[in-house]
């Protein structure tokens, strides 16, 4: 290898560390609030490439369709609860809540698929459109059983996956698509390397979005109460915290993620249904890096993956995952080396 | 349910399996096939993840290793397929035995998310091998033959498999009901507890690991020589939580669940198969949602699975009753026991201890000795580091300074199941029992140092003259402690106070040289307290020596020859109880001082 290829495999792993960074961020922000592994964070995404796709080709999203099925499942479980508690007052709330608001987005996304149409709006109409996603799928999967073990939300998360891209491959098919590139351009730096304007647009969405993500946290009521609940449930719920609205705040923020990576990364990769799961998994990968708690630690561990990944498949090409995935291992050991957690006892068998 | 009704209800389903051959037809048959090799990989799920609490994510990938091996070694070899058995058993075990020697001391979630990686991986590896044939896999892999018999007839594999999957039910059984079970059936308890009776966590749960990667295994070399083709899709994740749904959808808390839940996830995606392309075009892409999606129903309203649901239905009617008999009746020749040292003889000596946590002293140079036959109280108000100090002479923290000695060796530093295996037995503070496991068990789980029959012994029976010493010495001590004629009640239906007597019995089923008691009072009401008071002098009067941590100064004072206080994380004084009572130091500590 020389040091021309070792550059641009650099450069290609940074473009994809700041795809997977994003997703890690989404990952560890669900996790740390809800204590599920939101395995289900890169259909979401797939589903936004694919929708911006759709409205290239000139076709209406069968996101829409989508949305609209969760929205009015989300409806049905809110209803049905809040009726059995007896709450019978609240029930237009909810129907305008959980059945409403998540049409709007719907109804903008079909106006979006007129034609001539700008692509900046269309893009705008993708994101919002997949914003409810995660949310709504919360509402009727998650939040019933919010009081679960880690283990129950992990499987139901995985189970939640499958779902999802059965889902997929109804409203999307089985075809891959890929979008129009975003930035055009290279960007020549010294003795012809040249950086295609498509990966510095993902690099600094990446830089952008963690320093907002940052500031968001740091600096507002709803990020402090975000950082509240993840610290200490209970404690949090003392002060006058709500759990499940923080959650909900985590799931759109971690849909509004998922979302953003769709749209970077579907100029550069032809994405199909199921495509997320992998992408996911490595994002998954970087955010145990961080021990499903640390925002920084998660975003080395992005951008490591990233790397790893764009020089493994140089070697081999079809052994690249096994590396990435494999690379888990070693580093689960040295997180639970460098962890002296305490003594803790399992829950007991649901008999 | 009596255990004879138990029995005609297993020897009624053990006919009715029988006849499926018989009776059924070819897709009845070949189905029944596929549900026996689903109920092996499940079976191992229930005693991984349901009973010893580690979840799997891979187990697909150990069927995948199996069935690989024994069709490599077929087809590329021209070996017979019973040499193909020991092969892929071997390449299971050896492979559980890596993976498990580096994940398993993982804590918490990290465990199942790491099965997560290695599932991906392996499943990848044989979509990628040449000499696995990449993603067209082998073909062509023979039959079985017995003798000059070919099972090429899935009728005539039916009743392999089947027999497979009641020897492989019965060693299960077996092995829950054993030795090495009572530890596999406390590893939830954590690590500590298992430490606190000699038994080494991480080694139970390696067992366990491999004996479920093996029982996998079988359904692997099973699956081969049944389809007689292998390729990389039926091994992914996607296949591995298809296993723990099988799993799950049983019930995770007993062996059964590994077999109804398998029969009930086939039968369940067979009937999807035929009724959703009457509904719809289609059917393909709702299959996967609409089982994703009973999956979660399933998760969201019986989390205990068929099994829980058949239980909570039945009222406790299908529970088991365990006849109270005492002892068969045959005499039983009782553990050796531990040759005692002589009374007055120093057993404990701690020199000099000294812990510190960062910045904070929680012991400063504490010294104190432990003689046989003597009862010890150390005592001290709150924060004092009583705890502390009890944490270091057991081993389960280690000292920043300072030695112990017990029985003649340098502990300190030494790990705190070989310091039980010694001879020092303790109980914990907050009680940790088993809350499903019966007062029997229980207390039989102390004597686990003191006997040696592993997996292999335990799910053949061949360790049933142990077993019987050990059940007969749980006995004595159940009636030492006055729970006589209780032994199959639930430990968790315990109150508090009877739940701390019942650790006195576990460390006593140690055959133990000191017994430490951590904090014994500590809840107790006072009619409580007054039993335990009353357990402890008779053990002092039968020789135990004991050593009680305890915050509670009325308690001990009756009860204890000699008394070491503590303040500050410093010794204050050590003496008689008398002399003690009247010190002004200790006075002052515990209700501050006067000037």
């Amino acid at each position: 290898m020389t040091w021309d290829v070792a550059l641009i495999l650099g450069i290609d792993g940074l473009g994809n560390g700041s795809v997977y960074l994003l997703a890690g961020l989404g990952l560890v922000l669900i996790f740390s609030v809800t204590r599920v592994v939101f395995v289900p964070f890169g259909d979401v995404a797939a589903f936004a490439a694919l929708t911006l796709a759709a409205f290239e080709t000139g076709r209406v999203p069968p996101t829409i369709g989508l949305v609209l099925t969760l929205a009015a499942l989300a409806t049905v479980t809110e209803v049905v609860h809040l009726v059995r508690r007896g709450d019978v007052a609240k029930v237009p709330k909810a129907i305008g809540l959980w059945g409403l608001v998540p049409a709007v987005p719907c109804g903008l996304a079909w106006l979006a698929a007129m034609p001539d149409v700008p692509a900046l709006l269309q893009i705008l109409a993708t994101i919002l459109l997949v914003v409810p996603i995660a949310p709504l799928l919360a509402r009727v999967v998650f939040q019933p059983i919010a009081d679960a073990s880690v283990l129950v939300l992990l499987i139901v998360s995985l189970a939640l996956h499958f779902l999802l891209s059965g889902l997929g491959l109804l409203f999307f098919g089985p075809e891959g698509s890929r979008t129009k590139a975003l930035a055009s351009g290279v960007l020549t730096l010294g003795d012809g390397f040249t950086v295609s304007a498509q990966v510095i647009l993902m690099v600094g969405s990446a830089i952008v979005l963690s320093g907002l993500f940052f500031l968001v946290f740091e600096r507002t009521v709803a990020g402090k109460a975000l950082r509240a609940t993840a610290v200490n449930r209970i404690g949090a719920r003392l002060v006058g915290i709500r759990p499940a609205r923080t959650a909900m705040l985590a799931y759109g923020s971690a849909s509004l993620l998922a979302g953003l990576i769709g749209i970077l990364i579907a100029p550069v990769t032809t994405m199909y249904y199921d495509s997320g799961f992998i992408i996911g998994l490595k994002a998954f990968v970087a955010a145990i890096i961080g021990g499903l708690v640390s925002y920084p630690m998660t975003a080395i561990g992005a951008l490591a993956v990233g790397l790893v990944e764009s020089f493994a498949s140089f070697w081999s090409g079809a052994l690249k995952d096994v590396i990435v995935f494999s690379l888990l291992i070693p580093v689960l050991m040295l997180r639970s080396y460098l962890s002296t957690h305490s003594e803790e006892e399992e829950d007991e068998v649901d008999q | 349910m009596t255990r004879t009704q138990l029995r005609w209800g297993i020897a009624a389903v053990t006919v009715l399996i029988a006849l499926v051959p018989v009776m059924a037809g070819n897709f009845t048959v070949s189905l029944m096939n596929d549900i026996g090799i689903g109920a092996l990989v499940a079976l191992g799920l229930v005693l991984l993840t349901g009973v010893g609490g580690a979840t799997s994510f891979g187990q697909a990938a150990f069927v995948g290793i199996a069935a690989y091996s024994t069709a490599w070694l077929t087809t590329a070899q021209g070996q017979s397929p019973w040499v193909g058995l020991f092969f892929a058993l071997a390449l299971t075990g050896l492979s559980a035995w890596l993976i498990g020697m580096l994940t398993l001391r993982l804590g918490g979630h990290f465990l199942p998310l790491s099965t997560i990686a290695w599932g991906l991986s392996i499943a990848m590896l044989f979509g990628n091998v040449d000499a696995l044939g990449r993603h067209t896999g082998l073909s062509n892999i023979p039959p079985l033959r017995i003798g000059g018999w070919s099972l090429v007839d899935p009728r005539a594999m039916y009743c392999l498999i089947w027999l497979i999957v009641g020897l492989a039910t019965l060693f299960s059984h077996n092995l829950l009901a054993s030795r090495p079970g009572r530890a596999i059936r406390s590893l939830r308890g954590g690590a500590t507890l298992l430490a606190s009776v000699g038994a080494d966590a991480y080694r139970v749960r390696l067992t366990l690991f491999i004996t479920a990667a093996l029982l996998a295994g079988l359904s692997g070399w099973l699956y081969a020589h049944l389809n007689r083709f292998v390729s990389p899709a039926p091994f992914d994740v996607r296949a591995s939580i298809e296993y723990l749904l099988m799993a799950v959808a049983g019930g995770l808390g007993q062996l059964a669940g590994g077999l109804l839940g398998s029969a009930l996830v086939l039968v369940l995606k067979n009937a999807l198969q035929d009724v959703l392309p009457m509904l719809t075009q289609r059917a393909g892409q709702l299959e996967a949602i609409a089982f994703a999606s009973l999956f979660i129903l399933l998760l969201h309203f019986a989390r205990g699975g068929l099994m829980g649901f058949l239980r909570r239905v039945s009222n406790g009617r299908l529970q088991v009753r365990q006849e109270s008999a005492a002892d068969s009746g045959a005499p039983v020749e009782p553990l050796p026991h531990r040759t005692l040292p002589e009374r007055g003889k120093c057993i404990l000596s701690v020199k000099g201890a000294v812990k510190r946590f960062g910045g904070l002293v929680a012991v400063n140079d504490v010294s104190f000795d432990v003689n046989a036959g003597e009862v010890i109280g150390l005592i001290g108000p709150n924060g004092a580091g009583k705890s502390t100090m009890f944490n270091l002479l057991t081993c389960t923290l280690s000292m920043t300074g300072g030695h112990v000695r017990f029985l003649d060796r340098d502990i300190t530093g030494m790990p705190q199941r070989e310091v039980a295996r010694l001879g020092l037995a303790r109980t914990f503070q907050h009680v940790k029992l088993r809350p499903q496991m019966s007062l029997l068990d229980n207390v039989a789980l102390g004597a686990y140092a003191r006997t040696g029959a592993g997996v292999l012994k335990a799910g053949l029976r061949l360790d049933r003259d142990e077993e019987r010493q050990v059940l007969h010495e749980a006995r004595r001590q159940l009636a030492r402690i006055g729970l006589a004629g209780r032994e199959h009640e639930l430990a968790g239906s315990l109150p508090l106070g009877t739940q701390r007597i019942l650790e006195i019995a576990r460390a006593l089923a140690a055959d133990p040289v000191l017994l430490v008691l951590d904090e014994p009072a500590a809840g107790l009401r006072r009619q409580e307290k007054m039993a335990l008071g009353e357990l402890l002098r008779k053990l002092r009067d039968e020789g135990v020596t004991i050593l009680i941590v305890e915050h509670d100064m009325d308690f001990v004072m009756k009860l204890v020859d000699r008394l070491v206080v503590m303040n500050f994380g410093s010794k204050l004084v050590e003496g008689a109880p008398a002399t003690v009572r009247t010190d002004e130091r200790v006075q002052a500590a515990y209700l501050g001082s006067v000037a």
